[in-house]
């Protein structure tokens, strides 16, 4: 017999979800994932391209649960209707991150040059700070950060994962799919 | 149907008689008066009165889980809500099915700490199936149909519906809906397509062992069960909500396992090579310290919840659906297994079950003239019902005591507390079983400290005639806890001998009903019949235990499961 006790743990995996837009559905989900011990790295919501559901991205830091324990719980969430984890390999996952820098005018022109280089723009520009726009995914943010550091962070801002996987894949409830029948159309979570 | 005008006090009643509800139990308040005023003079549901909200909500556990139907308790807004939240507690632990309707202040007042304002749907959010705050009248025929249906399906539960009062009092159209459309809800229907695998296991064990859980009770599947284990002809143990799942007076049958099961449900259990979980969760009271459960066995865990698979155990080969519909089909599928490949041979396997339960029966030794020991209390009571009764317990030693004495020869026999372990719950219970089964004879396992958590509600069964009997295995201790402090605390008694009060006896004539007390086994004799020929009303029985009686065996939170303290 083989208990869940010692599974690998530390990793991250990305959860993504669409959930009915009906009020507390944020608390349900939140209180959810706190009650059950789930560590939520980043955690976003907004909405989709049907007015009555949003979509949450969880990314999710798994000590000894597993990514199948967690995605059941939230299963059974009434106003979730539809819940998966994408998979690293199909992911395509952003994050916005808003720098406000605090620096003297002449280091401008490197930090415009730098800005540049990872596809940042600089948003807004007073005599002794300015603001950097970023996004990409989440360890390209860190390296700009890293590189922003020494100019003086006065104040720094990240959005959390957002994710969508590659190809037809989608998460939408059958009802809501598009009409064409694709390939790889999503089938709903079933026992792991 | 032709849409109705009414108000919204008016539609919640439309909508109780459209599932057929026969009984509700609750306490009006100010808030949810317009409800009341809408029940008054209806004569289905019929209203029963309660002296606590908690009373109520187990009352309508005890009611659902003898009948299988939903229970339905109310109460008003604030502490009318807040007093609900533990027997909602209790149905989620459980897998009740129950409908909690509140009240609460009016829409412009909510969330402004308005006088017995609580925020019901928040405080229950973690501890409900499901919730509803209904702020528009229109909502209230589609929430209720919702509600019922989200409470008795798939993994059954408890739905909170709390409702704006001036909401009760608005008009609407009613028309109650004839199906329900949630998008994010769908109970498991879907084909198992690994019934081969589990008829696969199943053919190759040669020490295989049925454990059957509360799923059994759930789902109605105790035929379904009966079969394929007299098929099988496997050994079953039980959880204690597994307890009428399967007669325990069938030789097949060790009983239950776990910490307080007996050795040899216990010994069953380590030394199987396949446990075929049904409608079970693996809790920690029954498999003790995880990473030595069962450690040579394949796991086929059939459960209508697809996450309690592999939740703490992982399964070897994971079934999710209604047991009551795939059981027979995985039957047919072990029937194939065993016509194709021949029987297995569980003989030997079978005899050393038979060898543990000899040399490690349950045991007492009750001296004919010392104080009264629970076992044989709950023994005395089981043979002068003839089995026939439904029990309910309260929590702690004499639950324990019951679950290991009290055998359960039919479905729906033992009702109790288990997942949440409220203490309170036997007569609140046993009112509610009392409504739902008439002419089946009802009796209360309770102890002293649990007795007087809900004792108010005497009162109910009394005003309502109801033959329950209480049997308060009486050892003026919280008893329960007391066995911890003497086992593991040093004999260092905090804070749990409990005063000689109240006068039990004098109790009962002050709620009219009648009081009994028993002090030697001659006298217990006599109480029982006493109370069992009482239809006129409640009796309670005061039974004076030994004090130092302890429930044995016993496996230590978090220890293996075969390291167990032995009997006295």
């Amino acid at each position: 017999m083989e208990t869940t006790e010692t599974r690998p743990s530390g990793s991250t995996h990305t959860i993504s979800m669409l959930v009915e837009n009906k009020p507390g559905v944020l608390h349900r989900i939140a209180g959810l994932f706190s009650r059950r011990g789930y560590n939520i790295a980043s955690l976003t919501v907004g909405p989709t391209e049907v007015p009555d559901y949003s979509r949450m991205t969880i990314v999710v830091r798994l000590g000894s649960k597993t990514v199948e324990q967690v995605v059941q719980q939230v299963q059974k969430l009434v106003p979730v209707v539809e819940v998966r984890e994408l998979h690293p390999q199909d992911l395509i996952e952003r994050e916005l991150m808003l720098v406000k820098i605090r620096t003297p005018e002449r280091n401008h022109t490197e930090l415009r040059a730098l800005a540049e280089t990872y596809e940042a723009t600089i948003v807004d520009v007073s005599p002794d700070a300015l603001v950097v726009e970023a996004s990409g995914t989440a360890g390209k943010l860190d390296a700009l950060e890293e590189r922003l550091r020494p100019f003086g962070i006065q104040e720094l801002c990240r959005s959390g994962r957002i994710a969508l996987e590659r190809g037809f894949k989608t998460l939408a409830p059958p009802s809501l799919k598009s009409e064409a029948p694709t390939p790889h159309q999503s089938s709903p979570i079933s026992h792991p | 149907m032709a849409k109705q005008k009414m108000t919204g006090a008016q539609a919640v009643v439309k909508s109780l008689q459209a599932e057929g509800v026969e009984i509700l139990f609750g306490i009006p308040g100010g808030t949810i008066l317009p409800l009341y005023d809408a029940l008054h003079g209806q004569t289905t549901p019929k209203h029963i009165l309660v002296r606590h909200e908690q009373v109520g909500g187990h009352a309508a556990e005890g009611y659902a889980l003898a009948t299988g139907k939903v229970g339905v308790c109310m109460g008003t807004s604030g502490p009318g809500s807040t007093n609900l939240v533990t027997p909602i507690a209790d149905a989620y632990m459980d897998s009740v099915p129950l409908v909690a309707i509140t009240a609460n202040v009016t829409r412009a007042l909510i969330g402004t700490d308005a006088f017995q304002e609580a925020d019901i749907t928040g405080i229950t959010m973690p501890v409900t199936k499901h919730n509803y705050l209904v702020t528009d009248p229109e909502d209230i025929p589609r929430v209720m149909k919702e509600a019922f249906y989200i409470a008795r399906t798939g993994r059954p539960g408890p739905v909170l519906v709390d409702i704006a009062k001036d909401v009760l009092v608005a008009t609407l159209d009613f028309e109650y809906p004839e199906t329900v459309n949630i998008p994010g809800y769908h109970p498991p229907v879907r084909e198992e397509p690994r019934l081969k695998d589990a008829a696969t296991l199943i053919r190759s064990a040669t020490r295989p062992l049925l454990y059957l859980g509360g799923g059994v009770r759930t789902a109605s599947a105790h035929k379904e069960v009966f079969a394929f284990a007299e098929f099988l002809g496997a050994p079953i143990v039980t959880t204690v909500h597994g307890k009428g799942a399967f007669p325990e007076t069938h030789p097949l049958c060790l009983g239950m396992f776990g910490m307080h099961g007996a050795k040899y449900a216990n010994y069953a259990v380590q030394g199987s090579d396949l446990l075929v979980a049904l409608g079970a969760r693996f809790d920690d009271r029954v498999t003790g310290k995880l990473s030595t459960f069962a450690p040579e066995a394949k796991i086929v865990h059939l459960d209508v919840d697809p996450a309690e698979i592999s939740k703490l155990v992982t399964a070897t080969v994971p079934l999710v659906g209604d047991l009551k519909a795939l059981l027979p089909q995985l039957h047919e599928e072990v029937r194939k297994a065993f016509e194709a490949h021949g029987r297995p041979d569980i003989s030997a396997w079978k005899r050393k079950v038979d060898d543990w339960r000899e040399k490690h029966p349950l045991r007492y030794k009750q001296d004919p003239t010392g104080p009264i020991l629970p076992q044989y209390a709950i023994e005395a009571i089981w043979k002068k019902t003839g089995g026939k009764a439904i029990v309910t317990t309260g929590v702690g030693e004499h639950q324990m005591f019951a679950a290991q004495w009290w055998k359960t020869t039919e479905p729906r026999q033992f009702i109790t507390s288990g997942g949440l372990g409220t203490m309170g719950y036997c007569m609140p219970a046993a009112i509610g079983v009392a409504f739902s089964r008439p002419g089946v004879p009802v009796i209360g396992i309770d102890g002293d400290g649990s007795f007087q958590m809900t004792l108010q509600d005497l009162a109910t069964a009394t005003e309502h005639k109801l033959p329950i009997k209480i049997f308060i295995l009486n050892n003026l201790f919280l008893g329960m806890v007391r066995q911890w402090q003497e086992l593991f605390y040093s004999e260092r008694y905090s804070e749990t001998p409990l005063a000689d009060l109240p006068d039990l006896v004098k109790l009962a004539d002050a709620y009219s009903c009648l009081g009994l007390r028993a002090r030697t086994v001659a006298e217990l004799d006599v109480a029982i019949d006493q109370a069992l020929a009482n239809d006129a009303g409640p009796t309670i029985i005061d039974v004076r235990i030994r004090p130092e009686a302890k429930v044995c065996p016993m496996v230590p939170a978090g220890a293996p499961l075969n390291d167990m303290i032995d009997g006295e």
